[in-house]
């Protein structure tokens, strides 16, 4: 198996992890979706140097991957793939932003290190909410959800495609680079002129596949509407839900609870 | 019924890139009828199929099916009526798992979910795919993946199905299923195909197209027992027509029904 065979592989984890059952698998999508965007929002909404105000929100994460079944590992690979960027993001910061905002005993901490740390972790919360959202519900249910909620057609239509772009270009892919292999007898190395045409191939063909695939969705009746196997109603468990995680995040963005639980401890141990 | 009707008037296509696909063809198809569609590669049998169900449009001449031109307004109707098996069923089979995928065309009728379980459950049991239900398609061997592609079209319950090689990439056994399948499917058929011996059992009629032109159109008893036209055609004799390959003898081209 090449590599972009095994790649394939991971992209579809997510769907297999949502196909199991658990208390978040039977929230309705759109109890989730809510409660990932309210968390969004939180996570963005702290200052740059915040630290401290951001590490009770992995409280989130922490009890979705417990009570929705979602292996730590594959979490954990995923996180790893994004993570190239968060750091190109962030990795300037500690050059530019050289005033000293923290001292920690003799250790000074510079803003450029704070908002670093800060921009790393942000990225850690808002990857792993989604990924999370997605292990437990599914992506074309998540699609599904969106629309329900309101968000426009075009949109919805827009990340069900991408989706399905996605196994084309690898499908694709790896099928051009076995048959490049097995033609090409593992002679060294590969041109630059031939990987061009490998390339250039390669978005020919996926967009072709990508006509014919909408064209078989739209032979079978599809309107641009995503729908879904289980159309799931709204219960009570999902208005708790949401007020429960609305509440822990009010709680922890306006609460301070990190200053009261510290002023509560060194109350306690006076 | 005037519903199951398909009707093919001077159709003429090209496509983007300017190669000819279709110059001039025409031919109707009544009700009930099963017809076979055969031709050498490139002959432009796809592309005629993705002319029935409105995924290319005429450039010249028309497509009626049943009560209805083959027009970007008819397209629900026609899709209704119309199921098409595609060549490649990786093009067909897009949802994370087969019984999403076959569930797929009778959700978008809109079906109550009953209904739409019923429906999987007897199109997927039909093509014997059953056990695959929860499996992703992309995962799945070549002729799984045509029995999947098959079982979702036929789970929209068409009037009239149009099939493209249904019987390439599968076993000897598989295809045995799927003919005895078709054979039970009383509506209107259209089969591309190069198995010609599939075609002789299972479509009284046979059209052969030849760059883009039909080069004959008639009973396949006759058509497929004439050496001369397949030849020109760039198509051989089917097996069970030539001649016996240890005696030599033919048994005339007359093929048991
Ligand atoms: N997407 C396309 N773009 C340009 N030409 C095409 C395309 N698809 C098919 N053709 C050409 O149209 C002709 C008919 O093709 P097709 O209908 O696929 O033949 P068949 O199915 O009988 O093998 C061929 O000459 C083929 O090269
Ligand atoms: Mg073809």
């Amino acid at each position: 198996m090449t590599r972009i065979e095994a790649g394939i592989g991971d992209l579809d984890t997510l769907d297999r992890l949502a196909a199991q059952d658990s208390p978040i698998h039977r929230l309705d999508p759109r109890a989730k979706v809510i409660a990932t965007a309210l968390f969004l929002l939180t996570v963005v909404s702290f200052s740059k140097y915040d630290i401290a105000g951001l590490t009770p929100l992995f409280l989130y994460p922490a009890v979705l991957l417990t009570v929705g079944l979602v292996p730590v590992r594959v979490l954990l690979r995923y996180l790893l793939i994004a993570c190239p960027f968060a750091l190109l993001v962030g990795v300037f910061n500690p050059l530019l932003d050289r005033e000293i905002v923290v001292r920690w005993g003799g250790l000074g901490i510079s803003g450029g290190w704070l908002s670093f740390g800060s921009i790393v972790l942000r990225f850690l919360l808002t990857a792993s909410a989604v990924l999370l959202l997605l292990a437990c519900t599914g992506y074309v249910a998540v699609c599904a959800a969106l629309g329900r909620l309101g968000a426009p057609h075009l949109l919805t239509m827009q990340f069900l495609m991408l989706y399905r772009f996605i196994f084309i270009l690898t499908d694709e892919g790896s099928r051009m680079v076995r048959a490049h292999g097995l033609r090409s007898f593992g002679a060294g190395r590969t041109t630059i002129r031939v990987w061009g045409s490998l390339a250039g191939h390669l978005l020919l063909r996926a967009y072709d596949r990508g006509l014919r695939v909408h064209a078989a969705m739209l032979a079978r009746g599809f309107d641009g509407t995503p729908r879904t196997l289980r159309v799931s109603r709204w219960s009570l468990t999902d208005t708790a839900f949401v007020l429960g995680c609305g509440l822990f995040l009010a709680l922890v963005r306006f609460g301070d609870p990190v200053d009261r639980l510290g002023s509560w401890c060194v109350g306690v141990f006076r | 019924m005037s519903h199951h009707i398909v009707e093919v008037k001077d159709l003429e296509y090209s496509y983007p890139d300017r190669t000819p696909a279709l110059r001039g063809v025409s031919f109707r198809i009544e009700h009930g009828e099963a017809v076979g569609l055969v031709g050498a590669n490139g002959a432009g049998k796809s592309t005629l199929l993705l002319h029935l169900n409105g995924c290319l449009f005429p450039e010249r001449g028309t497509v009626r099916i049943g009560d209805y031109p083959v027009t970007r307004q008819t397209l629900p109707q026609i899709r209704r009526s119309v199921g098409t098996v595609f060549q490649d069923p990786n093009d067909q089979l897009f949802m994370p798992t087969v019984e999403e995928d076959v569930a797929f065309g009778p959700i978008n009728l809109q079906l109550p979910p009953e209904e739409v379980e019923q429906r999987v459950v007897r199109s997927l049991e039909s093509t014997n795919s059953l056990h695959l239900r929860q499996r992703p398609p992309y995962r799945l061997s070549g002729g799984e993946k045509r029995s999947v592609a098959i079982a979702a079209v036929l789970a929209m319950s068409p009037d009239i199905l149009v099939m493209d090689e249904p019987t390439s990439g599968l076993d000897p056994r598989a295809r045995r299923r799927l003919m005895d399948l078709l054979a039970g499917f009383t509506h209107t058929k259209i089969i591309a195909s190069h198995d010609l011996d599939m075609i002789l059992s299972l479509c009284p009629r046979t059209i052969v197209l030849h760059q883009g032109t039909i080069a004959a159109d008639g009973p396949t008893a006759a058509v497929l027992a004439d050496q001369d036209l397949l030849l020109r055609s760039g198509l051989e004799l089917p097996l069970r027509v030539q001649g016996c390959p240890i005696c030599g003898r033919s048994c005339g081209g007359h093929p048991r029904p």
